[in-house]
């Protein structure tokens, strides 16, 4: 009988807190009113929390936006920071509702994990920061040294690659959370600092002294980072990918949060579409049909969104590069809403 | 007369000579009483000269008390204001981030709410602890059953106009003691439960107690953290869901519990068979027996066992950092990110801030447990 | 039922009163929830892993694992699979818990012994740092030491040296590294041979004191042997065994060997935290001697030292030997605290990085939870029967 308790207490709470019965995700978050989206455990830019705890960052514009298409209020989202290493668990359990923490798009991930990946919202590569001190110019310079890097991160595999196939040895310190990562970095346990070009920029804010520190022109890898949902709920796949479509259409066709309102007046079909004028868009993703317009209006279009949070006017100062619209020389492409 | 060379009052007592009392035998004594003795003596006064003088000055009276960012903490060659050899601790740190350490990400406007539960929770922790105040029967199950409910209520909010807070929100000490108290709470009970249960006659009963207990106490806290913040989701039926932090404490809780089985069980075999005997004698049930015999005299003799218990857990509090929960160390860890605070003291300075925090709890209790033991051990002593 | 073959007065007892069917139903309701339970969790598990297409089963642990570590006592590289990766993992945790185990054992008995001794200044410095020590969070401790180590030590190129071949610096601690050649085998022969000697020569004068009250050497004699032989073997064989340097080449140390600051500040955090409660077990034990025994060993002219070893030490065992057995059991658990710190043990390096790279958490967890049982369990096997056979022999 005492077991019994243990186990009965157990199930008791479980019983409590259930909600409600299995359904598609979307409809899970219409019931519980809020998007649970997991984000970093605080990256500048991507996903970082204020002193009162409000998140902001090109990441957590994606949950809003989400947030958005599905209540038309881009408030209505929970952040759960995670480490690197919880992240996939935490989808996979359903923990969260989706992953939005600047992670990278890879084969084993979209297909073995039960994971799908709604697109891309930001194009990276790995890049090396080191001190200025040292007088290292490039990566090929960095034999024998000792490197920090975030564990189970596709970074932590390039930069083995990297090194072995340059027959480098190295020494390789990964930490968990990114901030252990920059604190070790910070104290001069590592010679280098390697991880996602942007993630570095963000980072190096968190130094000492950010000038004394450089990062090396070689990009070694390929970083796609965007949005991830799980495998199995093709209805909710396709709000989180559309809603992220939205925001680069939006910006093609030069709708921002400023001038949406007159915007849908416009003539043009393409922008009447998008904005739910036209069609019936929305619906057969299962929200309203002015989903697209509520993200423009409170979140704002693509390049808002990164112009507010990694932009050049931002201390992170990132130019747009190949994150710029496919028409404008870079590779941020979304197909028609038609 | 003649009898001037008599004396009529007692000659004035001399002190003893200094080899037998006073501070020069108490030193000879006590400090060098062989040459051994003296060579460890001369050898830990040495230690105390090197580091006490250095330890004073980092402490106090190089420390920065008050400063609005790390600069003031670091020596000329970080930018600061100091010397190049410099050190001292950087307490305007915790100062200035004490809010934060405190409640965490908790809405400053409702923050009287959580000082609100802690004061009517230190209120009957006195009322309980101290013994000369009466009624103790009524404050236990004040404490044990209401208490918890009115903690839920004004924490939580949701309910009677207050505001929601959810718990990612909730950090520092708030979470420590949310996790420590609920954990205590649960797994005294439950501990008592599994105890009896392994040495119940019921074979089944015996197995089933033994291998949970044996199971919780041979893996590490953070596995189970671990299983409950991000793999417990994966076991449950589509659509269920509740609070990380929530699984958590259960998880920190059924740890605890398995450990508490073990100790209570210690004080169930301290108890002669007689006393069942008797008990069976009078003709009373498994549970009268139990309840009004046995475990009365069993938990008293395990009182020191179980405040250790509650110590080691609460110092475990600091392991659901790993699973992403802000609790006190959690904060301070955040905080220490700030650039604006970086200096070469400050993370010294914060964790020495953090350890005299935790160090105050835990030593508190095991002066209770001790002062309880003695107390309740009169008569038994040698 | 055997109710109905008893005698009449428990038949008169309600069937729902009966004190044994109360426990048939109690026990087979148990266990009818565990086993639901354990269904039910099953199936919730298996029909989640299958709708979100989650890859599952052990086939990982033989694919290429693609990353490097820190630390490697077996060799490993990229090329190593996920397999080899737990391996390297669960040795560093053998490591960490085996070295920190025995250092806390010494420590923690000094201070022990302090705390008791008539010095008083060194019972209060034991006793301070007792109460200090455990009654602060391994986890800050573990921060403490690592923040402590890394900040103050110097960077590799002005490494503090110790007869330059010791460099102390922010990548850790370089030393030389023997190397062994073929003919080391002689002075491992050599060595294993001192140390059956040894234990003949303990033996053979145990008896002799037992048949003639004539005591030997041992301890001393012992030692000369255990020296002795492999250093004659070391220059007869030629000396085979030589030692690689390490030295400052580029950025940082290379050759001989390096041990990282993450397992220094693990194993200084483990050993000072764990000692503080080995020395209050010895304590405690050293005082459940009454005594009148070390009183009544003093009348037969025993000398302090042998009361100590001969009457004392072996009675306080007894006491010491079970939480002992606890406080080793927790040190191993603890060292998974290596993961705050990226120490590259079982936890970090199979349930870190493994699990991130797999995405597989129920396997990996379950194979981690089970190696920390089985260590569990293999500890107190073994304290178990060295508990029992130190036990009081009653006559």
């Amino acid at each position: 009988m005492k077991k019994l308790m243990v186990t009965a207490a157990l199930g008791a709470v479980m019983g409590l807190a259930a909600g409600a019965a299995s359904a598609g995700t979307i409809e899970d978050v219409k019931a519980k009113g809020f998007v649970q989206c997991g984000v970093s455990q605080g990256l500048p830019g991507f996903s970082n929390p204020d002193d009162k705890g409000n998140w902001t960052g090109l990441d957590v514009d994606v949950c809003r936006a989400v947030a958005a298409a599905v209540f038309g209020d881009a408030s209505k989202v929970k952040y759960t920071p995670l480490s690197a290493k919880e992240r996939f668990t935490a989808l996979q359990s359903g923990e969260i509702d989706m992953l939005s923490r600047n992670t990278t798009w890879t084969a084993t991930r979209d297909t073995a994990l039960g994971l799908n990946f709604a697109g891309v919202n930001y194009y990276d590569g790995q890049g090396f920061m080191v001190r200025k001190s040292l007088g290292v110019s490039s990566a090929l310079e960095l034999s024998g040294a000792a490197v920090c890097t975030n564990t189970g991160t596709t970074t932590e595999l390039n930069v083995a690659d990297y090194f072995r196939s340059h027959k480098m040895p190295y020494e390789i310190v990964a930490f968990e959370k990114s901030d252990e990562v920059v604190q070790a970095y910070n104290a001069g346990r590592c010679d280098v600092y390697t991880t996602d070009a942007s993630g570095l920029y963000a980072q190096r804010l968190k130094l000492t002294k950010p000038d004394e520190h450089i990062v090396l022109p070689e990009i070694i890898s390929k970083e796609p980072l965007g949005p991830v949902v799980r495998q199995g709920d093709d209805q909710w796949f396709n709000l989180v990918k559309w809603s992220l479509f939205a925001m680069v259409n939006a910006e093609e066709m030069g709708v921002t949060s400023a001038n949406v309102d007159e915007m849908k007046k416009s003539t043009n079909p393409a922008i009447r579409r998008l904005l739910g004028v036209e069609g019936k868009f929305g619906e057969n993703m299962g929200v309203s049909n002015d989903w697209a317009f509520n993200i423009v209006k409170q979140v704002g279009n693509y390049g808002e969104a990164f112009d507010r949070n990694v932009g050049p006017k931002t201390p992170l100062g990132i130019a747009r590069g190949v994150n710029a619209l496919w028409s404008k020389g870079g590779i941020q492409y979304a197909p028609p809403i038609r | 007369m003649s009898d001037h060379y008599i004396r009529k009052e007692d000659a004035p007592l001399l002190p003893p000579p200094s080899s037998v009392a006073g501070p020069v035998h108490w030193i000879r004594e006590n400090l060098f009483s062989g040459w051994f003795n003296s060579i460890m003596t001369l050898l830990a006064i040495y230690v105390l000269v090197v580091t006490v003088p250095g330890l004073v000055e980092y402490l106090f009276i190089n420390a920065v008390w008050d400063s609005v960012d790390g600069k003031a903490c670091r020596p000329a060659a970080g930018g600061g204001p100091n010397p190049a050899d410099w050190s001292g601790a950087c307490w305007s740190f915790a100062k200035a981030k004490f809010g934060f350490f405190m409640y965490g990400f908790y809405p400053d406007a409702l923050r009287w709410r959580v000082d609100l539960t802690g004061v009517i929770g230190a209120v009957g922790l006195v009322l309980l602890l101290i013994e000369t105040i009466p009624h103790k029967r009524w404050t236990a199950v004040f404490m044990l059953f209401v208490y918890p409910v009115i903690a839920y209520i004004l924490l939580s909010g949701g309910m009677f106009n207050l505001e929601y807070v959810e718990t990612n929100r909730w950090g520092g000490i708030l979470v420590t003691l949310v996790v420590a108290i609920t954990g205590i709470v649960v797994s005294l009970p439950l501990g008592i439960l599994l105890a009896l249960g392994r040495r119940s006659k019921m074979p089944a009963m015996r197995f089933a107690s033994v291998l949970f207990i044996e199971i919780w106490r041979g893996v590490p806290l953070i596995t189970v953290l671990f299983m409950a913040s991000v793999m417990l989701p994966l076991f449950l039926p589509e659509g269920v869901h509740f609070d990380k932090l929530l699984r958590c404490l259960i998880g920190v809780a059924l740890f605890s519990t398995a450990y508490m089985a073990e100790v209570v069980r210690g004080g169930l075999q301290a108890i002669v068979r007689g006393q069942y005997e008797g008990a069976q004698a009078l003709g009373l049930s498994y549970w009268k027996t139990m309840g009004l015999i046995i475990l009365p005299q069993a938990l008293k003799l395990v009182i020191p066992g179980i405040v250790n218990t509650f110590i080691g857990l609460f110092k475990d509090t600091t392991l659901v950092l790993i699973v992403g929960i802000l609790d006190l160390l959690g904060t301070v860890q955040t905080g220490l990110t700030d650039a604006k605070w970086f200096s070469p003291n400050t993370a010294t300075s914060a964790y020495i801030f953090t350890a005299a925090i935790f160090w105050a709890f835990c030593f508190a209790m095991s002066r209770y447990s001790i002062y309880m033991e003695n107390k309740l051990h009169t008569g038994h002593k040698r | 039922m055997s109710v109905s073959t008893e005698k009449d007065d428990s038949a008169r007892v309600p069937l729902w009163n009966d004190p044994n069917v109360r426990g048939l139903v109690s026990q087979i309701v148990l266990i009818a929830f565990i086993v639901w339970f354990g269904y039910e969790l099953f199936s919730n598990y298996a029909s989640n892993i299958a709708k979100r297409n989650i890859a599952t089963g052990f086939g990982f642990l033989s694919t290429t694992a693609g990353f490097s570590i820190a630390q490697t006592l077996i060799p490993y590289t990229e090329e190593s699979s996920y397999g080899q990766a737990f391996l390297v993992g669960l040795l560093n945790t053998l490591l960490v818990s085996g070295i920190g185990i025995f250092f806390a054992t010494i420590l923690g008995v000094l201070l022990g012994i302090a705390r008791l001794s008539k010095n008083w200044i060194i019972a209060k410095l034991a006793t301070m740092y007792v109460e200090t020590l455990r009654n602060i969070p391994l986890l800050l401790q573990i921060y403490f030491w690592y923040v402590a180590v890394l900040g103050v030590l110097p960077m590799p190129r002005n490494a503090a040296s110790l007869l330059d071949s010791f460099y102390l610096h922010k990548r850790g601690l370089s030393m030389p590294k023997p190397i062994f050649d073929s003919a080391a085998v002689i002075v491992l022969l050599a060595l294993i041979a001192a140390i059956v000697l040894v234990v003949f020569l303990s033996r053979w004068s145990r008896k002799r004191q037992e048949a003639t009250g004539e005591q030997f050497p041992v301890f001393l004699s012992s030692l000369g042997i255990l020296i002795a032989l492999p250093v004659v073997a070391y220059f007869l064989s030629g000396s085979p065994i030589h030692l690689e340097y390490s030295v400052l080449k580029g950025f940082n140390f290379r050759g001989g060997m390096t041990l990282i600051p993450e397992f220094m500040a693990l194993l200084l955090a483990l050993v000072l935290y764990t000692a503080s409660f080995i020395a209050e077990i010895v304590r405690a034990g050293i005082q459940a001697v009454s005594h009148g025994q070390t009183e009544a060993a003093g009348a037969l002219g025993l000398r302090p030292g042998q009361i100590l070893r001969q009457v004392v030490i072996p009675q306080a065992l007894r006491v010491i030997i079970p939480p002992l057995t606890s406080q080793y059991l927790n040190l191993t658990k603890n060292s998974s605290l290596a993961a705050a710190i990226a120490y590259p043990d079982v936890m970090h390096t199979f349930a870190g990085i493994v699990l991130n790279q797999t995405g597989q958490a129920v396997e990996i967890i379950l194979i981690t939870m089970a190696v920390y049982l089985t260590i569990s369990l293999l500890t107190s096997m073994f304290m178990n029967w060295y508990n029992a056979k130190i036990a009081l022999v009653e006559r």
